[in-house]
């Protein structure tokens, strides 16, 4: 049979072309952007304020890095506690110092490891952490009132800080010292990594009472971190990215000052968490754009009078969705200008991607050189030394004034449906992703959109040696499951479940009744049984 | 009444296991819909039981799973042997997600019909799936 010729040299001159002059995002790039492409009276001081000044849309720092570089902190878990405390030591040993923990889906959803739904995933994605034990395990040799804490943890959040709190009293720590982050965004769960156990409205509340119990007792730790990194991942743009997520973090303001709460006791405390995607300059653009929305919003919207209120801070990582399983090595290069881009954005902590990501949880060769990458950039590349060096460029002002403009005008759609819990049970935000990726997708397919190694420059390349997490975590985590049940006081660990579903069911704050259960060593299947008892569940309407 | 009517070819996407990330699921859904297949979706969270009562009761030609959780080892003899059960192991079964190379042997023993990495383009799964899923004529 005749094989169509295709001429190498045509292929060439096509592949050295781009067909498709749009963001990632697929918002027009013109060839040349000059002051015509902004506002006549345009002011960079008084629109964007200078570096640590009102309304922060230069950084929220005068002196940029000068004073503390960000926060290397490299999201990790896999496992058991054991395995996933040496990868600790490890990364604390090699310049990182800030914590990240990755749990297991089974702890994700709220299940013990032997709890049958948890079959084949009990340290598969994550750290399993079944009770008090696990989490005194991760964190074994290391003083949680020494080091920054973060734990991606948001269905069961409440019951893991708890476990978490009763951890660093047990290890003689100070609860007013404690640092560190919990990621207790539950509407984005609804909205796109769909990690949910209750019903929006009983979830809401849980995290408006971790909020008000973190005001009073944890002065440090933030309980919240509004989360746009999910979002972007499940297929959203930029612009979504930053308007749900910003709509996200007012839902959870509007719902602690409903509870009582004084603006600046709490607001403070509200960190935020940012994808930074492959579009370098709109990633930019987008991170400028949050804290001048957010800066409006807090003052205007909710009357914040402490500067402190209205300053966002922000966690970035790397794009897990931008890397490819085809030539994995080329993933370096995409997480390193993915990071630069966050570094410009001024973020305040930082997790880069390891490059075997689309293939494995990372090997510790592979987390290393992604940390490396970090201390790359703050130490080499002189881009640390002002901040938002890119400040008044046509092109990057363009792109910040329009993302906040979008993200007005879907703020505007989200409270015309009520708000945020109620745009989720509509679906709004659900479908506005899905399309999105769709169009994406589609984009790609026809060639637009190129992804080197995949739709252009193909071609095969050996793979890295990948971390492979076999089936051991389970039994293991059973076996110590049997022991501590057989050990504790059964009467205790009842009586504080019982406690519990009582609080749970009278709108009693229920972090009082978490820390019981947590000190008299119930485990996490244990708490969101007793929970899911008074709040019930949650399941979304199938939409593909 | 003819019996060779052109038939659309039905395929259940699937998303088993705990894991929520529906992305994947989501656009092959869209992308095998466009390419002229029926497409039911079952949302999240499904159990291999559930997969296969609704494969059965769907009368689907293909069932799609999306797995990216490394639980792929659990689920997916799990459902073979509940689809044997069923007398459905004709079904053509695939597989997109994030699976570790050595696996992907003992899941093709199991059953799978082909494994789809990240990156796959939908053209290449419409077609392996037009090509492939063909089933056993019904007998009474």
């Amino acid at each position: 049979m005749a094989r169509r010729f295709r001429s190498p040299y045509r292929f060439r001159i096509r592949l050295n072309q781009v067909l498709d002059w749009t963001t990632i995002s697929g918002v027009p790039v013109q060839p040349v952007y000059t002051a015509a492409d902004l506002p006549p009276d345009f002011d960079l001081d008084r629109d964007l304020g200078r570096p640590g000044e009102a309304p922060y849309g230069r950084g929220i720092h005068a002196s940029g890095y000068h004073g503390k570089l960000w926060t290397m902190r490299q999201f990790s878990g896999f496992a058991t506690a054991q395995e996933t405390n040496e990868r600790y030591h490890w990364l604390l040993s090699q310049g990182q110092n800030g914590l990240s923990v990755a749990f297991d889906l089974p702890t994700l959803m709220g299940y013990d490891s032997d709890d049958p739904l948890a079959a084949g995933e009990v340290g598969k994605c994550g750290v399993a952490v079944d009770s008090v034990e696990d989490v005194e395990a991760l964190f074994h040799g290391i003083r949680l009132d020494h080091v920054s804490t973060s734990m991606t943890i948001n269905g069961p959040a409440a019951a893991i800080w708890a476990m978490f709190l009763v951890a660093a009293e047990r290890q003689g720590a100070d609860w007013k010292s404690l640092r560190g982050t919990l990621q207790n965004d539950i509407l984005k769960e609804y909205i796109a990594q769909k990690e949910y156990i209750f019903p929006p409205a009983p979830a809401m509340r849980l995290v408006t009472d971790t909020i008000e119990f973190a005001t009073r007792e944890t002065p440090r730790f933030n309980p919240v971190s509004v989360s746009g990194y999910h979002i972007r991942e499940a297929g959203s743009t930029a612009l979504q990215e930053l308007a749900f997520t910003l709509r996200d973090g007012m839902e959870y303001v509007e719902w602690a000052l409903r509870r009582g709460l004084d603006v600046d006791a709490f607001a403070p405390r509200l960190s935020f968490f940012f994808n930074a995607h492959s579009d370098f300059f709109e990633e930019i653009a987008k991170y400028r754009a949050a804290r001048l929305l957010w800066h409006r919003v807090m003052t205007e919207r909710y009357g914040a009078r402490q500067a402190r209120s209205t300053a966002l801070r922000f966690h970035a990582q790397t794009a897990g969705v931008s890397l490819t399983a085809q030539q994995p090595y080329n993933n370096v290069a995409r997480v390193a200008w993915q990071a630069l881009a966050a570094v410009l954005g001024g973020c305040q902590s930082l997790h880069t991607n390891a490059l075997d990501e689309a293939l494995a949880l990372p090997t510790a060769a592979a987390a290393t050189l992604a940390l490396r990458t970090q201390q790359v950039i703050a130490h080499e590349s002189g881009v640390t030394g002002t901040p938002d060096p890119l400040g008044g460029a046509f092109f990057l002002e363009k792109l910040t004034r329009d993302l906040q403009d979008g993200a007005e005008e879907y703020f505007r759609r989200l409270d015309a449906m009520g708000g945020m819990v109620a745009a989720v049970e509509q679906g709004f935000p659900q479908r506005e992703i899905a399309d999105a990726s769709y169009r994406y997708q589609q984009a790609l397919e026809r060639g637009e959109k190129r992804v080197v190694g995949v739709n252009a420059f193909a071609g095969e390349e050996a793979a890295p040696s990948i971390l492979y997490i076999g089936d051991q975590a389970a039994a293991h985590q059973g076996a110590k499951l049997e022991r501590l049940r057989a050990r504790r006081a059964a009467a205790a660990a009842a009586a504080s479940l019982d406690r519990l579903r009582r609080d749970a069911g009278t709108g009693a704050n229920v972090m009082p009744a978490l820390l019981a259960c947590a000190r008299s060593w119930c485990t996490l299947g244990e708490i969101c049984a007793a929970l899911r008892d008074v709040l019930g569940t949650y399941t979304e309407t199938a939409v593909a | 009444m003819a019996m060779e009517s052109s038939h659309h070819i039905r395929v259940l996407v699937a998303k088993p296991g705990l894991d929520g990330h529906d992305r994947g699921a989501k656009v092959v859904a869209r992308g095998l819909r466009d390419a002229g297949m029926e497409i039911i979706y079952t949302g999240l969270r499904q159990t291999p039981e559930m997969i296969a009562n609704a494969a059965l009761q769907e009368d689907v030609d293909c069932i799609g799973l999306s797995i990216l959780s490394g639980a792929h080892n659990a689920i997916v003899p799990e459902l073979m042997r509940q689809l044997r059960e069923r007398h459905m192991d004709d079904v053509l079964v695939v597989l997109g997600g994030i699976v570790p190379e050595p696996d992907i042997p003992a899941l093709k023993a199991a059953g799978v019909a082909a494994v789809f990495p990240p990156g796959s383009r939908m053209a290449e799964i419409a077609e392996f799936i037009r090509t492939h899923a063909h089933r056993r004529p019904f007998e009474l």
